[in-house]
């Protein structure tokens, strides 16, 4: 009877993976849950995800984070304020509607007119000052001041089609009615929070996906998605944690697919407080009169305190790179052999020594203990190296919803934050650097309060400069300043890993979306691009 | 009995109110929900913007006040995370729930019931002492892990069933519901075993014990001194007396389960409404944790009073007006 069952039971499931197997279904598990279907509504990167799938941009993203063309075939400055973009010809939304220069007007006046949106992709759309349609395929983007940044801001912009998209509301785009795009995939449905399922759009522009159908479930929980994909209900997951890395890549039904990322986990430093700091005492517990963190000396410390190749490795299980910079080796504005700071402990002590803390201090280090790969033990590590100096550490870990309002509000003196960069320095610099300034829209992420009017006059500088190899050596400059100031303390960048059944392969991306066009059959040869 | 359910109903909208006051408060203590859900990328002009659109830009009374009368009319609010009606939200998710909760009390009763009578009945046999170590097990280990197990055992090793998610639905009642379908039905047993395990060892626990103080009572020992079967004894008069305690905990536990099978159902990937809500206090979606939260009171006051109404038909002493 129960050998019956389990025959029973067996061939069901036989019967299930056979007429799965000639690879036109594919089923993903993705870690953070998509919210939304309207690709204006909330930028996050899981909606994002799912937009490329459904939807194309004017410049699109390689796998690199390099923009290429999309549904613009080219563009280039006609003159110093206007941007000018060639649409590709014959393209059409999944509903037969041709693509116009008129979808792109469109688009570009929708998208700061979202309502309820939590984030909006406004500061995309904010430089530009007029919309002039020349002819169905081309388009100028006017802009109040010389701006080289408007081609990368197109590539966080899902195009529309007027006619269909006019007056549409969120919930029409979740219930999958609007969610008709010009990209690889067309919605066949769509439960919200927990999958969405596609079917290929043959008429797709680009290159052709592999497979007919795709599954995309989320299983946010981590033990879970890891389960899912041995048990072979899915076939590639992303966001492999950690702690199952040596196991997985020693399991031979299993393929891990990485790249360096994009996202720096990095250190802030009080930078806005003269005098008391507080989560700086002295070592009797008293609060100091002044910010030992203003101190160079005392940041530098702190930074060469720190064993990064170690804790890679140990923290990390090598799942990321240690760095003393922005970006990666690689990536548009990484800086040439720029070094990680070496882990010197006495010259640490040394340096605190001469900033007039030879006995050192106590800290108190901050950081999330749900948001980033094993954030809470990256600031235990911390913790431990900067004891070792003599700055008596203590660690506490919060969760995310109560931290990131008290990091905000500049409320700790050191705390961990992780961030997804743009290839371009401009976007670190801009956001994270930069004099917070509501006029200027910039440091808006300035969680350290750092601000040097020098580095803000250059940032002013460069972000007219159309000539992108002077703009590139200029930025680079500027990135080596903050560093040297150490505006922030680096720690180390992540790496992206999916991992997959035998049989699948994936092309990893820098920018962490997980999406079914980059899946495909592992005996294929990859797309070529 | 009018008076009585008119009375019931006035209590429930009170207590709706004040966890409506809590739940307010409460998620304005622990953050900023524009913090959480705001672009990196965005400049302060975008964060003003989105404290706006969100209504968050208001004192806190002034907000409450704005909800309050909204709800009066039906509307419980939009969720930030979503854009939709926080009340629609909970509902589409609410049968992926039900059908979890009420398979794992359904299975609950079926194995929990027998099993409580045997080991009542021959408390002495090594059966018994079997049943009763297993539900110290079924206690004591933490559900996540039982729920990871059983994913690793009958998923992964053996390959029998579906480790995750929902698997097909079928459209009943204008609603979709899994366990119509045969593949729906697969994905429904591991999640359901998880959910019912505590349950199946606290219906062990209560039906064992009724079992053993009933047996004693004189009027047990006067209807074996009648002559009537033992058959008769155990099912007719040992079985209705012990029913009580088990139907008041099985029912609150039903509660219980529907609102706070976050862990199964997170574990499982299961699209109910335990997940919505852990997801929404992540983000601070205080739309959708205030109306699940009113929900879940409203339907703890209706399963008190299903209850008590039960209580009154089972034990012919309990009277609902309690007129003495």
């Amino acid at each position: 009877m129960r050998s019956t069952f389990r025959a029973l039971a067996v061939s069901g499931l036989l019967g299930l993976a056979a007429t799965q197997a000639p690879a036109q279904t594919l089923t993903m598990a993705v870690g953070a849950p998509v919210t939304s279907l309207d690709p204006h509504y909330h930028q996050l990167s899981p909606n994002n995800a799912a937009a490329s799938m459904i939807f194309s941009r004017l410049v699109e993203t390689d796998d690199r984070a390099r923009s290429v063309p999309g549904l613009a075939e080219s563009w280039r400055a006609v003159e110093p304020t206007v941007w000018e973009f060639k649409l590709r010809a014959g393209v059409r939304f999944h509903n037969g509607r041709e693509f116009t220069a008129e979808d792109v007007a469109y688009t570009l006046a929708r998208v700061p007119n979202v309502p309820n949106s939590p984030a909006s992709f406004t500061v995309f759309v904010r430089p530009i000052v007029r919309v002039e349609v020349v002819d169905p395929l081309t388009i100028r983007l006017h802009t109040r001041t010389p701006y080289p940044l408007l081609p990368m801001d197109m590539t966080n912009i899902y195009i529309l089609d007027r006619e269909t998209h006019e007056g549409g509301s969120t919930e029409r785009f979740n219930s999958g009615e609007l969610a008709v795009g010009t990209g690889p995939f067309r919605v066949v449905r769509h439960a919200n929070g927990d999958r969405i399922e596609l079917e290929r759009n043959d008429q797709y522009f680009g290159d052709r996906p592999a497979f007919q159908r795709v599954n995309y479930r989320m299983i946010t929980n981590d033990a879970a998605r890891t389960a899912a994909l041995m048990a072979g209900d899915v076939d590639v997951i992303d966001q492999v944690p950690t702690a199952d890395l040596s196991r997985m890549r020693n399991d031979s039904r299993l393929a891990l697919y990485e790249t360096t990322g994009l996202r720096l986990i990095f250190l802030w430093t009080d930078h806005s407080r003269e005098d008391a700091t507080p989560f700086v005492t002295d070592n009797d517990g008293r609060p100091m009169a002044r910010n030992p963190l203003k101190d160079i000396r005392v940041r530098r410390a702190l930074s060469m305190a720190i064993d990064r190749p170690n804790m890679v490795g140990r923290v990390m299980e090598g799942a990321a790179t240690a760095t003393g910079q922005f970006l990666a080796e690689g990536v548009t504005s990484h800086i040439p052999g720029y070094p990680v700071p070496r882990f010197d402990p006495d010259g640490a002590r040394r340096l605190l020594a001469e900033a007039g803390f030879p006995q050192g201090f106590r800290i108190t280090l901050h950081g999330p203990n749900d948001r980033y790969p094993n954030d809470a033990r990256i600031i235990q590590a911390v913790g431990q190296m900067w004891t070792r100096i003599g700055v008596r550490t203590t660690v506490e870990a919060l969760t995310w919803p109560t931290y990131i309002g008290r990091a905000g509000r500049a409320e700790f003196s050191s705390f961990l934050m992780g961030w997804g960069m743009n290839p371009d320095g401009s976007h670190p610099l801009r956001n994270l650097i930069a004099c917070p300034n509501r006029d200027t829209g910039l440091g808006a992420s300035n969680r350290g309060r750092y601000c040097n009017a020098e580095l803000d006059r250059g940032l002013e500088e460069s972000s007219q400069m159309l000539d992108e190899e002077a703009r590139q050596t200029r930025l680079i400059e500027l990135e080596r300043m903050a560093l040297d100031d150490v505006a922030l303390i680096p720690l180390h960048i992540q790496t992206n890993i999916w991992a997959a059944r035998r049989g699948f392969a994936v092309t990893p991306r820098a920018d962490e979306l997980t999406r079914a066009q980059d899946v495909r059959p592992a005996s294929a040869p990859a797309a070529a691009r | 009995m009018t008076v009585y359910l008119l009375r019931r109903l006035l209590q429930a909208l009170l207590v709706m109110l004040a966890m409506s006051v809590i739940v307010f408060v409460g998620v304005y203590a622990i953050g900023d929900p524009v913090e959480i859900l705001i672009s990196p990328d965005a400049d302060q002009i975008e964060r003003e913007r989105a404290i706006k659109a969100l209504g968050l830009d208001l004192p806190l009374w002034q907000q409450y006040l704005t909800f309050l009368t909204r709800a009066v009319q039906g509307d419980l609010g939009r969720s930030f995370v979503f854009n939709e009606p926080a009340l629609q939200l909970i509902l589409q998710k609410m049968p992926a729930t039900l059908e979890l909760a009420v398979g794992a009390t359904f299975m609950a009763v079926l194995i929990g019931l027998p099993l409580g009578l045997y080991a009542g009945l021959k408390p002495d046999s090594v059966g018994s002492k079997a049943i009763m170590a297993g539900s110290i097990l079924g206690f004591s280990l933490p559900t996540f892990w039982v729920g990871l197990m059983l994913i690793m055992v009958f998923a992964v090793q053996l390959g029998w069933l579906p480790s995750t998610g929902r698997g097909e639905t079928a459209e009943f009642l204008g609603l979709r519901w899994s366990f119509l379908t045969r593949d729906g039905l697969a994905h429904l047993i591991l999640p359901a075993i998880n959910l019912s395990l505590f349950k199946i060892s606290l219906v062990v626990r209560l039906t064992r014990s009724g079992v053993r103080e009933t047996m004693l009572m004189d009027y047990v020992k006067f209807a074996r001194a009648k002559g009537l079967s033992p058959a008769r004894v155990t099912y007719v008069h040992v079985f209705k007396n012990i029913l009580i305690p088990v139907v008041t905990v099985v029912g609150l536990e039903l509660g219980s389960t529907i609102a706070f099978s976050v862990v199964t159902e997170s574990v499982f990937a299961w699209p109910g409404m335990g997940k919505l809500i852990i997801d929404s206090i992540n983000v601070l979606d205080r739309p959708v944790i205030v109306a699940y939260l009113m929900i879940i009171v409203l339907m703890f006051i209706i399963i008190n009073l299903a209850v008590d109404l039960l209580y009154s038909t089972l034990d012919p002493r309990v009277r609902l007006e309690g007129k003495s």
